[in-house]
């Protein structure tokens, strides 16, 4: 309790940059992860995944007839009775995000290290944006690896080429998909700030992310009923309720990523939310999107799931500043 | 001629009410072993976060090789090694890797860190076990490691917290005397602890500590001169006449008192070391000498008569 009145006093002009030692904590971290024992589990678990998917897919698109975009069917084509890569990836991204993020900082306060590290001529600010790029480059290094994977089985299971087109949504795709990775681990490093227990921290995490994929439709469903006027409605309110309904959604990460996903990944889907009738007469159904208006389309998405990243992280540095360190 | 290293001014710090410092007024000069001693919880700890920068005092002053932790906190911290209590490292690297690890945050050129590496792992007696990981070692290899640590980025001013706790006797001593190695580079060192008479051989002055306040301050004599009176304890065997023996002893030039203490057991308070005057004074009084040591000051007597003085004593 004394330690809320632990208040380092707003820094004056600070001496040299907040981002001294930053390249020596990111070697360090990254070549942490790279090498440890449970990024190579997450690792095995990705590369079966990818490769069970994605073989499947195979089979799949090689029955099916289609003959567009083949290569970004490897990511969406599920068949009974796995689903597909993108299915999968939904928990395997959080999941390897918080698992190399919670326990950060205080696993640093745990081994008694932090001391001696902070006694060093480097910021707090150093340390942890270090270590955050680190879990995110190791993020983009292992997706990069699974993606060139995929590419190169698809390259061999079908026998052709993927198209400059495939490839280009193929990356924004890869990046989609670190961002998303990039707000579950700010969010598993700050919630190691908060507590000092790496347990704790991890099941922080999974209950969070438990929250946003099981519970939160449930709280929109509610929220959606409570707006519902009890007489006999319009088509303009039954249109407004859907448009809450949609936008309260879009609050989880997971809606955003979704979201995104199927834009890049499925050229002909033109829309998100409710298509009326009268729109479909502009676009025809099923003619593709260029890659540019696709990107129209989920730049809201990309732009939320950086923006929260950035708040998430901006809290555990507020947190960790103040923390006292005495290990 | 000497410069001010550590310097303190009305530095105090603040847990909401509770007062952890309390208006400290430190004065370190180059190349001195200075000794912060007192019981747990007296306010060492929270002392040294504050020279570091790591802790905000709540008013006073601080002056660190004359920078401002506060506002200056890398270039104090790129010229101070500090040797946190219960030192923790990164167990599944090596000795070297941890090493090099700090080498790089302290900005050492690339080309320089692994002739540095090798060379204090020489120094702290590790260099054969650079490549063992840090998980292996005793609380002793640890320790010296910590000291490495410390050491590689050739710092002007070592500040250590603890250093011998949960050492044994013999390994405190031995780390003790590699610290005392280091003042002859120049190396300016602050010590912390509790084990009062177990540092007190290693430091030039020391100041007790008690709640937040350094109550004594000085060399271990001029304390032992303060609180004990007589600073200097002779005891010596010798056969003879008891009575001209006595006598001799009573009449040495700063002795303050002289007593028999048993049949050929004499004791002697002085103000000075006078061994080699009392021993003189025996065999001229006709007595045969056969031991003769002199009882070192003990900080913890001193400690402890003081807050004794204090609690019963006329002064408050
Ligand atoms: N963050 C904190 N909040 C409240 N009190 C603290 C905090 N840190 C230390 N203290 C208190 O300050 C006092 C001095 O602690 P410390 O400097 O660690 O003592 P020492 O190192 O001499 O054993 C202790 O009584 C301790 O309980
Ligand atoms: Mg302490």
């Amino acid at each position: 309790m004394a330690r809320l009145h632990e208040r380092e006093r707003t820094p004056r002009e600070r001496e040299g940059s907040p981002w001294t030692g930053l390249g020596a904590v990111l070697a360090k971290e990254m070549a942490d992860h790279l090498t440890s024992a449970r990024m190579f589990i997450l690792e095995i678990l990705i590369v079966l995944t990818a490769v069970g998917t994605v073989y499947a897919a195979l089979q799949g698109i090689r029955s099916g007839g289609q003959t567009k975009f083949l290569f970004l069917r490897l990511f969406t084509t599920a068949r009974e009775p796995l689903p597909a890569f993108i299915g999968f990836l939904g928990f395997l991204v959080p999941l390897i995000a918080i698992a190399m993020a919670f326990d950060a900082i205080n696993d640093e306060f745990n081994r008694r290290t932090i001391s001696r590290v902070l006694a060093q001529p480097i910021y707090r600010d150093a340390l942890l944006m270090g270590k955050f790029l680190a879990g995110l480059f190791t993020l983009a290094v292992v997706f990069s690896a699974i993606w060139l994977l995929i590419f190169g089985l698809g390259i061999l299971g079908l026998g052709v080429p993927p198209t400059g087109e495939e490839t280009a949504r193929a990356l924004w795709f890869l990046l989609v998909t670190i961002f998303y990775g990039g707000i579950w681990m700010s969010l598993a490093m700050t919630y190691s700030i908060i507590f000092r227990s790496p347990a704790t921290a991890a099941l922080a995490s999974i209950a969070t992310w438990l929250f946003f994929t099981v519970f939160w439709d449930m709280v929109v469903g509610l929220v959606v009923r409570l707006f519902q006027p009890a007489q006999v409605f319009s088509l303009e309110q039954a249109l407004q309720l859907a448009q809450l309904e949609l936008n309260l959604a879009r609050f989880s990460p997971n809606t955003l990523f979704a979201e995104a996903t199927i834009i890049l990944l499925r050229p002909s889907v033109r829309s998100l939310g409710i298509v009326l009738p009268i729109q479909l007469d502009r676009a025809l159904l099923g003619s593709p999107l260029p890659l540019s208006q696709s990107l129209v389309l989920i730049w809201p998405h990309l732009t939320g799931l950086i923006a929260v990243t950035i708040l998430l992280f901006v809290v555990g540095y507020v947190l960790f500043q103040r923390r006292e360190i005495r290990a | 001629m000497s410069e001010t290293v550590i310097e303190t001014r009305n530095l105090t710090k603040k847990y909401g009410d509770f007062v952890a410092v309390d208006n400290l007024n430190l004065r370190i000069q180059k190349g001195e072993v200075f000794g912060l001693l007192g019981p747990n919880g007296a306010g060492k700890t929270t002392t040294l976060l504050m020279l570091l920068g790591l802790s905000e005092p709540t008013a006073g002053e601080v002056r660190v090789l004359g920078l401002d932790p506060a506002r200056q906190p890398l270039s104090v911290k790129a010229r101070v090694g500090y040797l946190p209590d219960q030192i923790g490292f990164y167990d599944d690297l090596t000795a070297r890797e941890n090493l090099i690890y700090i080498a790089k945050l302290n900005g050492i050129p690339r080309h320089e860190i692994p002739g540095r590496v090798d060379d204090v792992l020489a120094r702290v007696g590790l260099s054969d076990v650079a490549d063992h990981r840090v998980r292996t070692f005793s609380r002793g290899m640890r320790q010296r490691l910590g000291l490495a640590d410390v050491l590689i980025k050739r710092p002007q001013l070592i500040i250590m917290d603890e250093p011998t706790q949960g050492l044994d006797p013999e390994l405190a001593q031995q780390f003790l005397r590699m610290i005392r190695d280091l003042k002859e580079e120049e190396i300016t060192i602050l010590i912390s602890s509790h084990l009062l008479d177990q540092v007190q051989a290693v430091c030039d002055r020391v100041g007790l500590f008690h709640r937040g306040r350094m109550v004594l301050e000085g060399t271990v004599p001029e304390l032992g001169r303060k609180v004990l009176g007589g600073a200097y304890r002779i005891r010596l065997r010798a056969r003879g006449k008891e009575d001209a023996i006595l006598e001799a002893l009573q009449s040495l030039p700063g002795a303050v008192r002289a007593q028999r203490a048993a049949s050929d057991l004499y004791e002697i308070e002085a103000e000075s070391d006078v061994r080699s005057e009392a021993a003189a004074a025996v065999v001229k009084a006709g007595g045969k000498l056969f031991a003769l040591d002199i009882e070192a000051q003990n900080l913890n007597d001193i400690y402890a008569r003081y807050f004794e003085e204090v609690k019963h004593g006329p002064v408050a």
